[in-house]
């Protein structure tokens, strides 16, 4: 930890804030109707589904500590509580937390 | 300067029973236990939310700060890490334009933009009149902020109280709760591609490069799912 937290902390906000800048920049000039939108919203959900899987099948920090068949039981629980539930996102997202806590401690 | 009337229904957007704000409460509690215990202080921690407001930015930070990298290392990797709000930005910028607007209320309030309040704005924009959207926007993006900001404090202090197995609980909340809004927004021809698509490229891609693999197969996949929505309809 030599380096100063501050001057860490104002690095990452401003690595941060450039690619919501040249966002903000980048769309003065395109109309929702337009192609190119189109085109930069498919963009939008996919580069996030591809963080959220790779989060979830090669997480880094807590967990990846879970061991990988728990993390699969987890995901395919949570996704058939989710149409179970007609599409809740509440039950899903709390009850993978209670789950995944119950396996780990059974297992470990 | 900015209306209060929209304003205060985007801060009430983000409250609803089922908002992205749990999601989001439930990882900034875990961010604040982590920058704890990497020898942060209060102050500086909450500093760190106000100013990044972005998960994965400030988890790339933590990470570098532990092995010691260097400021240079730490732009390079945050830069990277989150460059997913580029686009991110841009496909909500056209939706808030009105000519009335000042610009800084752009080129301020894009700060606001990440996971959770772009969801809530993506599913509540079209009932909002298109000159007061942009204060719509505000009001989502201050109401997650201040959740963010809390929950950073609230997880700075309950540190000493969780132990690894509730951390390990909090860490799985928001990868789950954005699978399952991912899953929910399916709901054209394209949009269904580029989330499917970008799922299973994303993890592939990472075989070629961990770094690149979220950028590299969001960009593949999201290209690919434009050409596919364009052909088989909307």
């Amino acid at each position: 930890m030599a380096i100063n937290i501050v001057l860490a902390i104002l690095v990452t906000s401003l690595a941060t804030y450039l690619s919501r800048f040249l966002g903000a920049f980048t769309a003065e000039k395109i109309s929702e109707k337009s192609k190119i939108y189109r085109w930069f919203n498919c963009l939008a959900y996919s580069t996030l589904a591809a963080l959220i899987s790779r989060i979830l099948i090669f997480p880094s920090g807590d967990l990846s500590e879970v061991n990988y068949n728990l993390r699969i039981i987890v995901i395919l629980l949570s996704i058939l509580i989710f149409y179970v539930t007609k599409r809740n996102l509440v039950y899903p997202t709390v009850l993978s937390a209670i789950i995944l806590a119950a396996l780990n401690s059974f297992v470990v | 300067m900015i209306n209060s009337k929209y304003f205060l229904q985007g801060i009430l957007a983000s409250k609803k029973f089922d908002s992205p704000a749990i999601a989001l409460g439930a990882s900034f509690v875990a961010i604040g236990a982590l920058l704890k215990n990497l020898g942060f202080t209060i102050q500086e921690s909450i500093f760190s939310t106000l100013l990044t407001y972005a998960l994965p930015g400030s988890l790339v930070m933590a990470e570098s700060m532990l092995i010691g990298a260097s400021l240079v290392n730490i732009f390079l990797a945050v830069w990277l890490v989150n460059s997913r709000l580029y686009p991110m930005t841009v496909s909500i910028m056209p939706l808030l334009k009105h000519e009335s607007q000042p610009k800084w209320k752009y080129y301020l309030s894009c700060h606001f933009v990440a996971v959770s309040s772009w969801l809530i704005l993506k599913s509540n924009y079209e009932e909002i009149e298109r000159k007061y959207r942009i204060d719509f926007w505000i009001g989502i993006g201050t109401a997650t902020w201040l959740v963010a900001i809390a929950s950073t404090i609230i997880g700075y202090y309950a540190s000493d109280f969780l132990n690894r197995d509730m951390i390990i609980a909090l860490a799985i909340i928001n990868p789950i709760y954005f699978m399952c809004a991912m899953i929910g927004v399916m709901k054209t021809v394209q949009l269904t591609s580029a989330i499917l698509l970008g799922a299973l490229l994303g993890p592939i891609f990472y075989f070629v490069s961990p770094e690149w693999s979220v950028l590299i197969g969001g960009l593949v996949a999201g290209t690919i799912s434009y050409f596919i929505g364009e052909k088989y309809g909307n």
